[in-house]
């Protein structure tokens, strides 16, 4: 057996890193989240006022519903988008398989800013879109509301996170017998019937898993606001940036960032559950 | 061994007696440069249970999934009761299978497996639970209706898989290797279960397996399947006692193969002669361990061939002792009644007529 100096000095590495880089981290940020600034001084005197100021301030409710709202968006798009993919992938696509789930892995190799960029390269006004528009004569000025938007934003999102979704998809179709889809034809199912009562089933657990990432990371997320959203798409996080940095009120966006991580920790509790539900193993 | 139903004693052909419910013609399977079924033509009779033997690779489960619609024929077509399959997608052939590792929908209870194939086909909904209960009665499943099959046992799986396929009231019922994963004991309770089964309900078997036993236990006819060609189709007992094939006589229980010279209307093999009808030239011949008999037992029929051999190895198996004979270099393997430890040299006798010709 190991001895308990050898169990400490392999534990201890793992221990230090989570306990340095995330606990304290999360203690600061929850006792700074009781605390208050005054005179431009973080004052260390414990007290509710920050959260009272989340429901009394009507614009971090709304700021956060529009995040949700976008969150919710880039899900549904992206599952839109992967779940065919992904079932075109694991049912279709044969020995193309192989090359076609390259194609998906390869642009989370692109740094996210570059794919960023390339939306406001697509979407501005001297923008490819609008360039194409005008050629083929369907508008004649510029188009402005593609970038600067919520929509940008939705865009660019689902276009990043797509390839989250699809990933727990294709996997949980991939794991899906297929003597079961041969059974389901056999005993007198057409394919429509056979997507719905056995493969979609079957195949919950990873669209539930995909959704939460897509919704998770775009709750998180406040560079695509900064890149082509515009002052109309501000996410929840751009306004703990702003708390953060210039308007410096470290207390506020402390009790902000602790919200989101409740909402944040409920949210993932919730589809585990949910997840175990449907494993049916 | 159970024994054979009525329609035992048939023609050593690939065609069936009495009404044809299934016909396969010419059918040929090739995946890629691999050819897995070379012009199979075979017929299945209303009501028979036939059973495609033969080992992994010989093309019996790929021809099974060519009748289910899983596969489409390279050439060839398959027909049933006057329509053609073959083109058919597999939800509109009136066929159901009972897959080798059961295929149970995880995600439903055993009751709404059962259920599934009546809900999709749009059978009546009032008529569904009573069919649904009928199904789980038939196969003894009824106390477990409401649990997910991966609280069962494989051999309680397996009757569900069964009372799945039946609900639909197939014409054909394929089952592919169905006992495979079960035990011994239980395995041979599943056989009796499902051969009066199928005799209760007269549905069409087609059966698929690699265990000669199991073969002869249950069908009514056995189509031997070889590197995807059809080696013999008969009877248990007409393929046992006269296989068309060296191949089949050794697939199919234990036989000694002697290669023989015939000339005059005798055969020479080694030391042993007979007479035999077969036209002059090389032979071979199969005679099965049970046929040789030790002649101190009682006087041999007129014509019997005597021969002496050494006793090199006698091993008991309860009803019966096998023996491995010497006959001056030539090794023959005889099966005799029990009858205590034997030694040195003994003489023994088989009858020419228990020496079958077979082809290579």
């Amino acid at each position: 057996m190991y001895t308990r100096a050898y169990k400490w000095i392999v534990s201890a590495p793992p221990l230090l890193w989570v306990g340095i880089f995330l606990l304290l981290p999360y203690a600061l940020m929850l006792a700074h989240s009781f605390w208050l600034v005054r005179d431009g001084v973080i004052a260390h005197e414990w007290n509710l006022q920050n959260y009272a100021k989340l429901f009394q301030n009507p614009v971090y409710l709304e700021v956060l519903f529009r995040t949700m709202r976008i969150a919710a968006g880039v899900t549904l798009l992206s599952l839109l988008l992967g779940y065919p993919l992904a079932y075109y992938m694991s049912f279709q696509a044969g020995v193309r398989k192989d090359l076609l789930y390259q194609l998906v892995i390869v642009p989370l190799w692109v740094s996210y800013l570059v794919r960023g960029y390339a939306w406001k390269t697509i979407l501005g006004s001297e923008g490819v879109l609008n360039g194409f528009l005008q050629y083929i004569h369907v508008t004649k000025e510029p188009v402005s509301f593609f970038l600067y938007s919520p929509f940008a934003v939705v865009l660019m999102l689902t276009h990043i996170y797509t390839p989250f979704v699809f990933l727990p998809l294709y996997a949980s179709l991939e794991h899906i017998p297929r003597n079961l889809v041969e059974a389901s034809y056999d005993l007198g199912a057409s394919s429509r019937a056979t997507f719905l009562r056995v493969i979609l089933p079957l195949s919950l657990p990873g669209l539930l898993a995909g959704a939460t990432f897509a919704f998770l990371l775009t709750l998180g997320d406040f560079l695509a606001p900064l890149l082509v959203g515009g002052p109309s798409s501000i996410m929840i996080a751009n306004i703990v940036q702003s708390l953060f940095g210039t308007s410096y009120d470290w207390p506020l966006g402390a009790a902000i960032s602790v919200s989101i991580l409740l909402l944040t920790i409920s949210l993932l509790f919730f589809t585990e559950r949910l997840e175990k539900r449907w494993a049916f193993r | 061994m159970t024994p054979p139903g009525p329609s035992a004693e048939q023609a050593v052909t690939s065609s069936a007696s009495g009404n044809v419910l299934l016909e396969v013609r010419n059918v040929a399977k090739s995946f890629g440069p691999r050819e897995v079924l070379k012009h199979i033509s075979l017929e299945i009779a209303s009501g028979e249970f036939l059973t495609m033997l033969g080992e992994s690779g010989s093309g019996k489960t790929t021809l099974l999934r060519l009748i289910a619609g899983f596969e489409q024929p390279s050439s060839g077509e398959i027909w049933m009761s006057g329509e053609r399959l073959d083109t058919l997608p597999p939800y509109k052939r009136r066929v159901n299978t009972v897959f080798q590792s059961y295929a149970l929908f995880p995600h439903l209870t055993v009751q709404e497996n059962v259920a599934y194939g009546l809900q999709v086909s749009g059978a009546p909904k009032s008529e569904i639970p009573g069919r649904v209960n009928e199904a789980l009665q038939m196969v003894k499943m009824y106390e477990f209706a409401a649990s997910r099959p991966a609280k069962l046992s494989g051999g309680q799986q397996q009757r569900v898989a069964l009372a799945r396929a039946l609900v639909n009231r197939p014409k054909l019922l394929l089952l592919d290797e169905p006992l495979s994963a079960l035990d011994a004991n239980l395995r041979k309770q599943m056989q009796g279960e499902l051969k009066s089964l199928q005799r209760e309900l007269g549905i069409t078997f087609l059966f698929v397996t690699h265990d000669q036993d199991e073969a002869m236990a249950l069908s009514d006819r056995i189509a031997l399947l070889k590197d995807g060609g059809l080696e013999q189709v008969a009877s248990p007992r007409e393929i046992y006692a006269q296989p068309a094939t060296s191949y089949t006589a050794e697939f199919i229980g234990q036989t000694n193969l002697l290669r023989a010279y015939i000339k005059d209307s005798v055969a020479t093999s080694g030391s042993l002669q007979w007479s035999c009808a077969q036209p002059a030239g090389h032979a071979l011949f199969s005679l099965r361990p049970e046929s040789i008999h030790l002649l101190s037992v009682g006087p041999p029929p007129a014509g019997a061939v005597r021969f002496r051999a050494t006793i090199r190895q006698q091993i008991f198996s309860g009803s019966s002792e096998q023996l491995e004979l010497d006959l001056a270099g030539q090794l023959l393997r005889a099966r005799i009644p029990v009858r205590g430890p034997l030694s040195g040299e003994q003489e023994f006798w088989f009858s020419p007529a228990d020496a079958i010709a077979v082809r290579e």
